[in-house]
């Protein structure tokens, strides 16, 4: 695994990274004065500017969402909205606490990435793979790099797309988001190329120091191809208390784009993420989303599919131990005929942990044909947690196949005895059970991912990660 | 008699939920290496407790009696102990574990099996590499036990049991005591859901892993299995006892007669068939009546 992460870890390097100016951070709390000081120090063109401002604004008058999680504890006066990205010499190893090492080691992560996963290493020695790799995309003409640079290099492009899927006046967050963005992915994928190998940003978010305000943009052409992987199974050490992404996925007609996630934030984190496609005619996207770690996650992978033929695969997994709530789920519109959507969710509540499932699919009228499903099922672990399911479903078109199924679980007690009558703990036991309960998941990811994921799920259910 | 042997003493049995009613009223039983012993009883004598309380099922409480195995006290040691020490058991109503690969499981257990007692804290029997049995190895011993069981490799894929025939079960069971080389094996209604070929193809797998280094303990409540494995010794079970042994010609007594005269022998008449469907627990209970509903 290690090769193809160290591929974009050196970006850095040849990136915005020598543009950036000499603002170190701002102050806590969020002004205008911070907003045109992120702006300006940026070196940002007048319109990206005035879209920062006009999100702000919204952000002002916006009230907290009530509906899902409990938001009320954020202080948005305490965070530090804007960092210089960092390679993190500031920090250094020893400030790094020893649950995340231990983690780390267990994970069977190699010592050389633990520090740069921490945040705490230097440039990862890799440029001779990365060159390559570079070449490689460069030379099929796909774009694969920072927003803040994606948004310099390829002007047009950027802003004929940029906050067309998500809107600042969508929610709160993204209203947040867009006033303050920093870092995170730009992808464009020319018409009728595939790209052979995940395009993976992990290493570049971490360099960021934090990327607690990513903003991905990912125009994927006609008939072309592509999958990219944010994430890892480490744990994300970060000293914020918050984390407001947005990613807008553009997947033009006959296109397939894959956009897997694995993130295990760290235990103080709330994690408020707008994730969202158009699939225009013939296309498929496909979330597959995995959630574990963060104090509270809100994140509802959503897919407009606007295109006739168009379909939509969501494949979320939430994970919630004590003193967790992962509030997530899937949203599938369908604004055209003959489109398919799939949703299957699995949550795991354990230690007194909160998992809900939060989805909506809507079918408007006209959009004939429609085939679309939902599978949520929750595995409760222990009798102090819990499992909510909200599916809203809003079905305006009678030419409509649609199926709905929800369970909740435990594990049973024969099929753990089963397992340890052939020599396995009822750790173990428990475990190969869970295991099994998430592979409809694991099974989508790249072969290094499911072993890590799978150590990652096992630490959880040990209740050992930090 | 020798500490190798499986020597069970006046062992009292009764359900977790239901503590105060015995199943086994006092079983005394001796299994050596190499011996091969069959229990046959009617429906609600207790075979399934006595393969349960064995293997340790948490749904079962031991009462009174001791079980001593290997020079060690068997019931003091969890289910999963047991197994890596060499006990195996065929279930009669093996679980599914849904999304969990049969190639994975064997794998698990192999590694398991491999670690005895005291296991290697680095190796983790469950992760592929972490230490265990290397992948070259695992796929040459399974094919070849996949060969002497006649099964299909596309099985390895699949999930444990789930969308299984009983068939498929059965020979599944079978394929993870060939691969674990127990050295005691007890066979819980192992002909049960079998068409007479499969029963043929499981009985001689059965045959073939036989050794002196293994004990095995057939639990059936007809004698049709035994016409392929032929048992040193036939015990059977009444009641929560057992009323009778002796060899192959008593389970071929039994055939011609029925229970009824050995039961009457014994003074049990109308003992017999007043308690739950033979061993199963809560849950498995109501699973043939399911499937008779279907």
């Amino acid at each position: 695994m290690a090769t193809s992460r160290e591929l974009v870890s050196s970006e850095y390097k040849f990136g915005f990274h020598d543009e950036v100016d000499y603002l170190e951070e701002t102050k806590a709390g969020l002004t205008r004065e911070t907003v045109e000081a992120i702006s300006r120090f940026k070196r940002e063109p007048q319109w990206m500017l005035d879209f920062r401002l006009r999100a702000y604004e919204h952000f002002l008058a916006r009230p907290m969402p009530m509906w899902g999680g409990d938001l009320m504890q954020i202080d948005l006066n305490k965070i530090v909205y804007y960092r210089k990205p960092s390679e993190g010499e500031e920090k250094s190893w020893d400030d790094v606490p020893d649950k995340i090492k231990k983690t780390f080691e267990r994970l069977g992560i190699p010592e050389a990435e633990r520090k740069f996963l921490a945040g705490v290493g230097a440039q990862y020695d890799s440029e001779v793979v990365y060159h390559s790799v570079r070449e490689e995309l460069s030379k099929i003409g796909v774009v694969f790099m920072g927003t803040d640079q994606g948004l310099k290099e390829y002007p047009e492009l950027f802003r004929k797309y940029f906050a067309t899927v998500v809107p600042p006046e969508d929610n709160k967050f993204a209203a947040l988001n867009s006033a303050v963005w920093s870092g995170g992915s730009f992808v464009y994928v020319p018409k009728g190329v595939e790209v052979p190998l995940p395009l993976q940003a992990y290493f570049r978010i971490n360099a960021e120091n934090t990327g607690q305000f990513e903003r991905t943009l990912i125009i994927v052409d006609e008939g072309a191809k592509v999958h990219y992987i944010e994430g890892c199974t480490a744990p994300i050490y970060t000293t914020d208390a918050l984390h407001a992404a947005v990613v807008e996925v553009i997947a033009l007609p006959g296109s397939k784009v894959r956009y897997t996630t694995i993130q295990n934030w760290s235990n103080d984190v709330y994690n408020l993420v707008t994730k969202r496609a158009h699939a225009h005619a013939h296309s498929t996207v496909e979330w597959i989303d995995a959630n574990t770690g963060s104090r509270l996650t809100m994140k509802y992978p959503s897919i407009y599919l606007r295109g006739e033929g168009a379909t939509a695969e969501v494949i979320s997994v939430a994970v919630a131990g004590k003193g967790q709530h992962q509030d997530t789920g899937a949203k599938a519109i369908h604004l055209a005929p003959n489109t398919r959507s799939r949703i299957i969710s699995k949550s795991i509540s354990k230690d007194g942990g909160r998992t809900t499932y939060r989805g909506q699919l809507k079918v408007v009228p006209g959009a004939t044909g429609v085939v679309a499903s939902v599978r949520c099922d929750a595995l409760l672990l222990d009798e102090g947690s819990r499992s909510d399911t909200y599916p809203y479903i809003d079905i305006q078109e009678d030419d409509t196949t649609m199926t709905h199924e929800a369970t909740v679980g435990k594990i049973s007690q024969d099929q753990v005895f089963y397992l340890m009558s052939r020599g396995l703990t009822e750790n173990e036991a428990t475990n190969l059970v869970v295991q099994g309960f998430l592979e409809v998941f694991t099974k989508e990811l790249p072969m290094e991912y499911a072993i890590e994921f799978n150590r990652l799920v096992k630490l959880e259910m040990e209740g050992s990660l930090g | 008699m020798s500490d190798q042997d499986l020597i069970i003493r006046d062992l009292h049995v009764a359900p977790a939920a239901k503590p105060d009613h015995e199943i086994l009223k006092g079983i005394d039983l001796a299994v050596g290496r190499g011996e091969v012993h069959a229990i046959m009883g009617p429906n609600g004598s207790g075979k399934t407790t006595l393969a349960y309380a064995l293997m340790g099922h948490p749904a079962y409480v031991i009462k009174s009696g001791k079980v001593l195995w290997k020079g060690h006290d068997l019931l003091k040691l969890s289910a999963d102990k047991r197994a890596r020490l060499g006990m195996f058991l065929a279930f009669q109503y093996p679980m599914a574990i849904p999304g969990l690969s049969v190639a994975s499981f064997l794998r698990s257990a192999i590694n398991a099996r491999r670690s005895g007692l005291n296991p290697d804290p680095a190796v983790d029997p469950t992760d592929a590499f972490k230490g265990g049995i290397p992948m070259g190895e695992f796929r040459k011993l399974v094919r070849e036990k996949m060969t002497l069981l006649k099964m299909d490799e596309s099985i390895a894929s699949r999930y444990v049991n789930e969308g299984f025939s009983g068939g498929e079960k059965k020979r599944l069971e079978m394929l993870q005591m060939a691969v674990l080389e127990p050295e005691m094996a007890i066979l819980d209604e192992t002909d049960s859901g079998l068409d007479i070929d499969a029963l043929r193809i499981v009985a001689e797998g059965v045959n073939a892993m036989l050794n002196p280094n293994m004990g095995v303990l057939v639990i059936t409540h007809y004698q049709r299995l035994l016409n392929y494995i032929t048992p040193d010794t036939v015990h059977v079970l009444a009641a929560g006892r057992i009323v009778a042994s002796g060899g192959k010609d008593l389970a071929l007594r039994l055939e011609d007669e029925g229970y009824a005269p050995i039961l009457a022998e014994a003074g049990l008449e109308g003992e017999v068939g007043d308690e739950a469907p033979d061993g199963a627990t809560p849950n498995e209970a109501a699973a043939p009546a399911m499937e008779a509903a279907h």
